[in-house]
């Protein structure tokens, strides 16, 4: 596709952990594995799942503040893999993060005016100090930051506040892509809110496109327009968001919808749950075939031999990475979650 | 609240005071709340809302600089005048307490076997051989697989979602009439939640245990609780049984809090954020708390603090203008649908 803005191409990233002993192999953890999507510009793609799947990492890996260990990620043709850390430098201001603990991801002996300009420093170097205060206070504005919290630092502000200063952050560079880790996650209920609004009113006026990892699905439903399921480091269902929310294609999937809890006590009475039994297991070592597998109420013995590919479901963009995904499909009409 | 019911645990006039060096903290104001024998209470609020300390007075829990006031009557004594070492007959006897991280309450350095059995051994003055024997036993009943294995393991041996169900099967043990549950699920995973969610509810069940259910997640809230109290800035604004209060919430902030979380079951376009944030508490908004960020306030709300009162049967809130009509015990349909509108 060529009208894709950002192309990930069979990412994967691997950690070398320690050794147990001088002689031992050292053992390795997939956190990201053959991880392949496109993204088109003005799309917000959320990316789910649990604890440990490789979520974060694959953020990161995308914007390469984790090296990814192979695979390609192409970003408005040109390949962000093969770039020299000079000319990373220059292509990062058009890509931005914006993490999860507001508070802990500011510098807490700069000022709001100098936490927000430091992306401009390093992007425009040639900036005049006048010009670059203008920057930060449009992009206050931006945010809704009053101009006289401008010299404060970051201890004076609440979470919601503090995470309104990382998003200033992120777009002072007039970025084209946000990467956003866990936006809202750390942030109480009423005020999650006012940042999912004001995340999506920036996009809508600055026509970002972004990333949108979040474990909590019930957020990524209101702002994505496409959904990527990972387990174990791994793809197992992506599509646009009405379709693999309504019609949930894998049974992680199905899984993970019908365990989010439902602010509504009839419909948490009546919902059928998929229960999963046990834990994720470890992605040191990952069971062979479906890593879904140990915990998959439909798994049969052909799932242990090898790692399904991702195919599309219902003839459209909407893929699976289940052998069964149709007679999941079939089934699917039973759960609560899929409600539209 | 109904005068008929059996309580079992019983706060009355109950406050909590934090003295810091900028002034006193007013963390839990004046509050009524009863727990009958057998119920799941869901206690729902932000953060600061005084949820957790409410909770952490009556255990004993608070730091130093902590005041109480009022009462916590508990099997008919008050705790707050009880001798720390009188509470500690109490505690993880007849109630016990589950936080959020299970690695507050297990000992790294300890066996799971030998955590379990100390309960039994001091509060029951069970022999060694026949506490291990009930702690596998527990350990089976709260779905911990190979229990014969792990536990003879230490906890960092042990995923987060089973290290919760040690602490659960800890809990239980005593057969405690009270357990007090503090964002038990809020550091799990969403399927792992579930099942810990499905543990509770079994287990209140069948062990007849009153669970006190301290949250900010009212999906959780929704699935589990009988009874619903929600806080803000110290106090209970409203309080009634889970289907009336998510059906028609009385209380302004509670319907705030319900519109501005997303639903997974729902295509929307929109969440409706609560404008502002809550209120300092050391010096805490005249009137009702909640006016700052009310849009239904009006002078009187600035002027004087609504008490909690019954609005409906069951059903208390502490606003003077309720979206219930207290006589008819019927929603205020125009509240109400202005509320969606706007």
């Amino acid at each position: 596709m060529s009208e894709a803005l950002l192309s990930v191409q069979n990412l994967s990233t691997v950690f070398e952990l320690r050794a147990r002993s001088p002689f031992a192999k050292a053992p390795k953890l997939k956190a990201v594995s053959d991880v392949s999507f496109d993204l088109k510009e003005g799309e917000t793609l959320g990316i789910v799942g649990e604890s440990g799947c490789g979520k974060s990492t694959l953020g990161r890996s995308i914007l390469r503040l984790i090296e990814p260990t192979a695979g390609r990620v192409v970003w408005q043709g040109r390949e962000l893999t093969d770039l020299s850390a000079e000319e990373m430098r220059k292509a990062r201001r058009d890509l931005s993060i914006i993490f999860q603990d507001p508070i802990a991801s500011l510098d807490p002996r700069m000022t709001v005016a100098d936490i927000i300009g430091e992306p401009l420093r390093v992007a425009e170097p040639s900036l005049d100090r006048k010009t670059r205060r203008q920057r930060v206070l449009k992009a206050m504005e931006e945010v809704g930051l009053a101009p006289e919290m401008i010299n404060r630092y970051p201890h004076e502000f609440s979470g919601g506040q503090a995470q309104r200063i990382g998003i200033a952050r992120a777009i002072i560079t007039e970025p084209k892509l946000i990467v956003c880790d866990e936006p809202v996650s750390a942030l109480d209920v009423s005020i999650q809110a006012q940042i999912i609004n004001l995340l999506r009113g920036l996009k809508e006026r600055l026509g970002l496109t972004l990333i949108f990892i979040s474990h909590d699905l019930s957020v990524v439903r209101l702002v994505s327009d496409r959904i990527l399921v990972l387990y174990l480091g791994r793809v197992v269902e992506i599509g646009p968001r009405g379709d693999v929310f309504a019609r949930p294609a894998h049974p992680y999937t199905r899984a993970l919808l019908s365990a989010a809890p439902i602010p509504d006590p009839d419909v948490a009475r009546s919902r059928k749950r998929i229960p999963l039994q046990g834990d994720p297991p470890s992605p040191i070592n990952p069971p062979s075939g479906c890593a879904f597998r140990t915990r998959c109420p439909i798994a049969r013995d052909v799932c242990a031999k090898e790692i399904p590919p991702l195919i599309p479901v219902e003839g459209g963009t909407h893929r699976s990475a289940c052998l069964f995904a149709e007679e999941v499909l079939r089934s699917g009409d039973d759960i609560a979650s899929a409600s539209v | 609240m109904a005068d008929t019911r059996e309580t079992l645990l019983s706060l009355t006039d109950y406050s909590v005071a934090f003295d810091t060096p900028d002034g006193v903290v007013q963390a839990v104001s004046n509050l009524d709340l009863d727990i009958a024998p057998g119920e799941t209470v869901a206690v729902v609020g932000e953060s600061g809302s005084g949820k957790s300390q409410t909770f952490n007075g009556v255990f004993g829990l608070l730091a130093r600089n902590a005041r109480t006031g009022g009462a916590v009557n508990f099997l008919g004594r008050d705790l707050l005048s009880l001798s720390s070492k009188e509470l500690d007959k109490v505690r993880g006897r007849d109630m016990a307490m589950v936080f959020q991280d299970p690695m507050t309450a297990l000992n790294p350095a300890m066996k799971i076997k030998r955590q379990l059995a100390e309960t039994l051994e001091i509060h029951r003055g069970k022999s060694r051989r026949e506490a291990e024997r009930e702690a596998l036993q527990m350990l089976k009943q709260v779905g911990i697989p190979d229990a014969e294995r792990r536990i003879n393991q230490y906890p960092h041996e042990l995923s987060g979602g089973m290290r919760q169900r040690v602490v659960i099967a800890m809990a239980l043990l005593c057969q405690p009439k009270l357990i007090v549950a503090d964002e038990p699920t809020t550091a799990l995973d969403v399927t792992i939640q579930a099942q810990i969610l499905d543990l509770f509810r079994d287990l209140t069940q069948s062990f007849r245990t009153a669970l006190v259910l301290i949250t900010h997640d009212l999906g959780v809230v929704a699935g589990i609780a009988d009874r619903v109290a929600v806080m803000y800035a110290g106090r209970i604004v409203e309080e009634g049984k889970v289907d009336d209060l998510f059906s028609r919430p009385a209380m302004p902030y509670t319907a705030a809090l319900m519109r501005s979380i997303p639903r997974v079951d729902r295509e929307a376009e929109a969440v409706e954020p609560i404008p502002g944030r809550p209120p300092n508490l050391i010096h805490p908004p005249s009137g009702c708390p909640f006016h700052p960020r009310c849009r239904f306030a009006e002078e009187k709300c600035v002027r004087e603090r609504p008490p909690l009162g019954e609005v409906s049967a069951g059903r208390r809130a502490a606003c003077w203008f309720p979206f219930i009509d207290a006589e008819a015990g019927t929603g205020g349909e125009n509240a109400l649908a202005e509320t969606a509108n706007v």
